[in-house]
């Protein structure tokens, strides 16, 4: 084992989490798991952060945010997925705000299942993420590391990358689905009364 | 202090330095969990640390911001080295501040609006601690007739009997220059986040390490101030320093442990208080001295 995998950093971004699985993160942190012994840090900053906790499922608005701060991490880098909406969407994987799980957005290295997510899950998570890291920092070393491929953005999200207004990714949804905007309806059900 | 001996002394603290702080940054840790009921992390974990941050990827946001790092190490080796080569005192504060100001030059460089803040708030962190230790400097003057370390050696009373207020001064700034809670206000070691992560924030990979690395030297050369005042006479004493600059350095582990961050308005008020308070009580029992033995 390298220096790389004895201190691994974490940053934890809560997405569309219910906050079970927040908690969770956080209780793992607490001296009961003490988490310090295997050199972990939490870090509120993703330019020192190696390990990236993700917490609950993705809507659109959390697309660009997450890649950004995924972009911010420096490699060796790796993405752990905390809680089974994170992994996939769980429960809120119908929805008609949400995406998916955390891979919707960027590649996920390590998924660690469960509602909510146990701080022992999430330990042993990062631990296996430890070896990613050495194998992304023994290709760094060599210099064949080649950043993993981004997941397609999701249309409306895409969208805002690009600068468009969310209320107009929104507006144009609803047309698109072919239902009237929200102003002529209120002017029907006027007209109804009348 | 001939070149020579400042040579010898260069070469050991550029190697020693580091070790030394390493290995106390590590007993810090593990005292600090096991005061928080934890087990803490190994020994060397503070050397992980560094060596993990320099594999990682290059990447700043301003070039510059290395060099200013680099040299920033630079001044805190030379500084110590003239520090444990009986130099002049007056000069190893002035390098060390000097390698704080290029730190917060580094930080400045970058313009993220919290390494800004984490900027400001170091520089109010020097306003308060500067001028106890350049007051330490000038009353380390008028104790021993000289700015040179090496004249403790000549003292038939250690400083501590001779200027002990200076000393009690010099105990609650440090606590600000070894960046420990209640005073951690710029950036603090432990794994919480504040503003991002205060002045380091833009600082990854390498200049991180670098950052951690300068910080085991200061860590190094804060504490011979404090066993400054507890030598005199002959070399022996030497041992009774050592001693004392572990007792210190375990009394900010226990107040970092128990006190909770202050705004900076009491911390600057605070030190300037207890800095006044010190040095004038110091100047008046000096006149009370002088008056007596005439
Ligand atoms: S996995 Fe369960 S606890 Fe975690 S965010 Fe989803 S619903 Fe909440």
């Amino acid at each position: 084992m390298s220096a790389v995998s004895k201190s691994p950093w974490v940053l934890h971004y809560d997405a569309s989490s219910c906050n079970g699985c927040d908690i969770e993160v956080l209780a793992a942190l607490t001296p009961l798991y003490d988490v310090e012994r295997f050199g972990i840090i939490n870090t509120g900053n993703p330019k020192h952060a190696d390990v990236f906790l993700i917490t609950g499922s993705v809507n659109e608005l959390q697309v660009p945010i997450i890649r950004q701060l995924y972009e911010q991490m420096l490699e060796p880098k790796v993405v752990v997925a905390c809680g089974i909406c994170a992994c996939t969407g769980g429960v809120f994987k119908e929805c008609y705000n949400t995406l998916g799980g955390v891979d919707v957005a960027i590649p996920v290295d390590v998924y660690a299942p469960g509602c909510a997510v146990r701080p022992e899950t999430i330990i042993d998570a990062v631990v296996a993420g430890l070896g990613v890291l050495e194998e992304k920092s023994a290709l760094l070393k060599k210099g064949e590391l080649v950043s993993p491929e981004m997941p397609p953005l999701p249309s409306a999200a895409d969208k805002m990358v690009q600068g468009e207004r969310v209320s107009d990714t929104w507006k144009n949804n609803i047309a698109a689905a072919g239902e009237a905007p929200l102003a002529s309806v209120a002017a029907t059900s006027s007209t109804e009364e009348q | 202090m001939t070149l020579l001996s400042f040579g010898i002394a260069l070469v050991a603290f550029t190697v020693l330095g580091p070790v030394v702080g390493c290995l106390l940054t590590g007993i810090d840790r593990i005292i600090s969990a096991r005061m928080q009921g934890r087990v803490g992390p190994p020994l060397l974990q503070p050397y992980y640390d560094v060596v993990k941050l320099l594999a990682k990827e290059k990447r700043s946001l301003n070039g510059v911001q290395g060099y200013y790092l680099v040299i920033a190490l630079l001044m805190a080796i030379v500084s110590g080295a003239l520090f444990f080569a009986g130099g002049n005192l007056l000069l190893v504060v002035f390098l060390i501040g000097l390698s704080t100001l290029l730190f917060i030059v580094a930080a400045y460089s970058t313009r993220s609006p919290y390494a800004e803040i984490g900027a400001q708030r170091e520089i109010i962190q020097v306003l308060a601690y500067e001028p106890m230790i350049i007051l330490m400097s000038v009353f380390f003057f008028y104790a021993t007739g000289s700015f040179n370390t090496s004249a403790v050696f000549e003292l038939s009373l250690p400083l501590i009997v001779l200027i002990p207020l200076i000393f009690a001064g010099f105990l609650f700034v440090i606590t600000i220059k070894l960046r420990k809670s209640p005073f951690d206000l710029s950036f603090s070691h432990h794994g919480h986040q504040e503003l991002v992560k205060g002045i380091t924030t833009e600082m990854s990979g390498g200049n991180l390490a670098i950052v951690e690395i300068t910080h085991w030297y200061e860590n190094v050369l804060f504490l011979g101030y404090a066993g400054l005042f507890f030598v005199w006479g002959g070399p022996l004493t030497l041992i009774v320093a050592v001693v004392v600059a572990l007792a210190v350095y375990f009394l900010e582990i226990v107040i970092d442990n128990t006190y909770a961050r202050v705004k900076w308005q009491p911390m600057l008020r605070w030190s300037w208080i207890v800095t006044l308070v010190c040095t004038l009580a110091s100047m008046a029992i000096f006149t009370v001295l002088t008056v007596l033995s005439v």
